[in-house]
C-alpha cells in the first residue's frame, strides 16, 4: 500500500509499505477514506519528540471503511464506515472502566513501555502513527490502517454523513472539548484561549457550548483570528498587544476564569524567556518551549483554571510555580479520552449543533502528502486544516 | 496468607523495592548474596482463581515470557523448563513447586542440578479497594558462570529487570484482554 513515511526531521515521503493484516483477534482493518494531518504531526516533522524510526508510518486522524475484522463475532462488520480514536485503549483495564481512555495500561506493547516508565513515572497508553514510547503503531496517513482493540474504539457513523463533518471525531475535536471541559465553566465565566489551530478554535466553539459568557483567542495569524472571531470570539494578535494587560483590561480587571493553552511545544514569540527556550532547545539541554503556558498562568485570574490540551513531552525551563501556588490556580491536562466523548459529540454534529468543517482548508491526495506538511508548517495562516485523501487525484500514468 | 515476600523491613514497600534488596530475606531459595532479587506489582482486572489457574498450568507460561521455549509438565509438581539460547545453547532445567496454596500463592524452585538456579513466586491477592486481584511476582536466580553465562545474559538480556517486568505485562494483557497487544503491521 502507500503511505506516508517518517524519514528524519522535515524528511517525510509517501512510498509503498507493506499491506496491514490481521495480527489478534479484536483487530480491525480499515480502509482509510479521509486522514488529516495534526498540528501534533508536526511536532514529529520537527523530531521535538523522542522515540521516531525512519519509514515510522504517520496519520492518527482518520476513517474509513471496514475491509475485515479478527473474528467471526467481533463487534465491528465488514463494509461499516467508522471514526478511529488517535488513541488506542483495551477497555478492559482499570484506567478505561473509569473512561481515562488516554491512560489505557495495555495498549502499548510491553516492549515499548520502559522508556515512558523512566521519563514520566508509568507507562504511556499507545496511539497511531506517532512515537515508538506510545507504541510505534503505524498510523492512517496512508490507504489501509490495522486497527488493534477495534470493538473499543471506532464509532459507526452513518452511511449518508460526508467524511468532513465526523473526521475530526478522531482527536481534535473532543480534544477541544476536554480542554473546554477541564476549564469548569460556570455562569458568566470568561475563557481566553491561546492559539487559534484547530485544537483552539474547537475549544473556543466547545467552551461556548458549555456555557461560557464570553471567550477570548489569542494568536498572530489574522487568518486564524478571523476563524475564531467567525465563532463568536473575541480576539488578540499577540505581535500587537501586550496579552495579559489586555486580557485583565479586557475582563474589568479580574482576569479570565480558565485558560486554555492549545500551543503546546513549539510555542512562538520573541519574549526574552522565549529566546533562551530556544536556545536550550536548539543545543539539546532542555525540551520543552513552554512561553504559552506561562503567560497561561500569569494571566488566569486568582482561583482560576488552567487547562492544558496543547502537547508537552519533556521538562520545563523557568516554570512559574508561585504564580500557579500563590494564585491557587487548578491545573488539568492531558491525551485525549477521545472514547468517552466521541458519542456525545457524534450526536452534536447530527443535530446541528456543531459543524467542524470550516476549519478544512485544503483536500489534499494522499501522494501529496509531503507537500502537505510543508505547507501546514510554513503557511500556517492559510493551512489551517489539511485533509488527505487515499485516490483523490487518480494517478496520470508515469510516461 | 503468608507475605513474606513482600515487605522491607519495618516499611510497607514490597522488599523489591528496597535500595539494596536482599534476596535471602524473601525466603526464596538462593544460593550466596549475590543473587539477583526481581519483584513486581501489578492489577489485574480479572478474578483471583483465574489468574492462578492459568499461572499455575506452567504450560500456559511460553505464552507471556517470550524467553521461554516450552514448559512440559512432569508430575503435579515437577516441570521441565528449555530456553532457546544463541547458537542452539539450549538450557534446560527441571523446577518443582514447594508452595501451592490454590487461589493465593505459587512458588517454585530449579532442582539442585538445573542449568540455571532460580526460584520465583507469585501471589494474587484480592484488591481491597476493588480493583481486581494485585499480582506481585518475585524471582531470584543465580547467574552462571563460562559460556553458559553468557547465553544466559544473551537471553535474558542485560536487565533482568525489565525482561520480568515486561513478562507480568503480556501477563496482565492476555489476562485483561485475552490477547498481547503487538504494533507489528502484519504476522509476515
Amino acid at each position: 500500500m502507500r503511505a506516508l513515511t517518517w524519514q528524519g526531521k522535515q524528511n517525510v515521503r509517501v512510498e509503498t509499505v507493506s499491506d496491514p493484516d490481521i495480527v489478534n483477534p479484536r483487530d480491525a482493518i480499515i480502509r482509510i477514506t479521509s486522514t488529516a494531518i495534526c498540528g501534533s504531526d508536526l511536532h514529529l516533522y520537527d523530531h521535538y519528540i523522542p522515540g521516531m524510526k525512519d519509514g515510522d508510518v504517520l496519520g492518527h486522524e482518520f476513517m474509513g471503511e471496514v475491509v475485515a475484522v479478527g473474528n467471526s463475532r467481533h463487534k465491528l462488520k465488514v463494509g461499516q464506515r467508522v471514526v478511529v480514536p488517535f488513541v488506542i485503549a483495551c477497555g478492559n483495564c482499570f484506567f478505561c472502566r473509569k473512561q481515562q481512555f488516554a491512560a489505557c495500561d495495555n495498549s502499548n506493547p510491553a516492549d515499548k513501555t520502559d522508556a515512558s516508565e523512566i521519563a514520566y513515572g508509568y507507562p504511556m497508553a499507545a496511539a497511531f502513527g506517532y512515537s515508538h514510547l506510545t507504541g510505534g503503531y503505524s498510523g492512517g496517513q496512508a490507504e489501509y490502517v490495522r486497527v488493534p482493540y477495534a470493538d473499543v474504539g471506532p464509532i459507526v457513523v452513518p452511511e449518508d454523513i460526508e467524511d468532513d463533518k465526523v473526521l475530526f471525531l478522531s482527536d481534535i475535536l473532543p480534544t477541544g472539548w476536554m480542554a473546554a471541559v477541564h476549564c469548569d465553566i460556570e455562569p458568566g465565566d470568561v475563557v481566553a484561549v491561546w492559539g487559534a489551530g484547530p485544537v483552539g478554535l474547537f475549544a473556543v466553539q466547545s467552551a461556548f457550548l458549555l456555557g461560557a459568557h464570553r471567550v477570548i483567542c489569542i494568536d498572530h495569524h489574522p487568518h486564524r483570528l478571523e476563524l475564531a472571531r467567525g465563532l463568536g470570539a473575541e480576539v488578540i494578535h499577540f505581535e500587537q498587544v501586550k496579552v495579559r494587560e489586555a486580557l485583565a483590561e479586557m475582563t474589568g480587571g479580574i482576569g479570565p476564569d480558565a485558560c486554555i493553552d492549545a500551543v503546546g511545544l513549539e510555542s512562538h514569540g520573541m519574549a526574552p524567556d522565549n529566546v533562551m527556550d530556544h536556545v536550550l532547545v536548539k543545543t539539546f539541554m532542555a525540551t520543552d518551549r513552554i512561553h504559552a503556558l506561562r503567560q497561561v498562568i500569569l494571566a488566569t485570574r486568582k482561583g482560576g483554571r488552567v487547562s492544558i490540551p496543547g502537547v508537552y513531552g519533556g521538562m520545563a525551563d523557568k516554570f512559574p510555580i508561585g504564580a500557579l501556588m500563590e494564585k491557587g490556580l487548578t491545573i488539568k491536562s492531558g491525551q485525549t479520552h477521545v472514547q468517552k466523548f466521541m458519542p456525545q459529540l457524534l450526536d452534536m454534529i447530527l443535530e446541528g449543533k456543531i459543524d467542524t468543517t470550516f476549519l478544512i482548508s485544503h483536500h489534499l491526495d494522499l501522494e501529496d502528502a509531503a507537500e502537505g506538511y510543508k505547507n501546514f508548517k510554513e503557511k500556517q495562516n492559510e493551512y489551517t486544516k489539511v485533509v488527505l485523501r487515499p485516490g483523490m487525484n487518480p494517478r496520470k500514468p508515469l510516461h | 496468607m503468608a507475605e513474606r515476600t513482600s515487605r522491607t523491613l519495618g516499611a510497607d514497600a514490597p522488599l523489591s523495592s528496597a535500595k539494596d534488596p536482599n534476596p535471602a530475606a524473601s525466603g526464596l531459595a538462593v544460593e550466596d548474596d549475590d543473587d539477583e532479587l526481581l519483584g513486581r506489582t501489578v492489577s489485574i482486572n480479572r478474578p483471583r482463581q483465574e489468574l492462578y489457574a492459568f499461572w499455575r498450568d506452567f504450560t500456559n507460561l511460553p505464552l507471556f515470557m517470550e524467553n521461554i521455549e516450552a514448559v512440559e509438565i512432569r508430575d503435579e509438581r515437577r516441570a521441565h523448563w528449555t530456553v532457546r539460547g544463541p547458537a542452539n545453547t539450549d538450557l534446560e532445567w527441571d523446577s518443582v513447586v514447594v508452595e501451592d496454596v490454590p487461589g493465593e500463592i505459587i512458588e517454585w524452585r530449579s532442582v539442585e542440578e538445573a542449568d540455571v538456579k532460580n526460584s520465583g513466586r507469585v501471589e494474587f491477592r484480592d484488591s481491597s479497594n476493588g480493583r481486581g486481584t494485585v499480582v506481585t511476582v518475585t524471582l531470584t536466580y543465580d547467574p552462571p558462570a563460562g559460556a553458559l553465562g553468557k547465553a544466559f545474559a544473551k537471553v535474558f538480556r542485560r536487565e533482568p529487570k525489565i525482561q520480568a517486568r515486561q513478562e507480568l505485562k503480556r501477563f496482565k494483557q492476555l489476562m485483561e484482554t485475552g490477547e498481547i497487544p503487538t504494533a507489528e503491521r502484519s504476522l509476515a
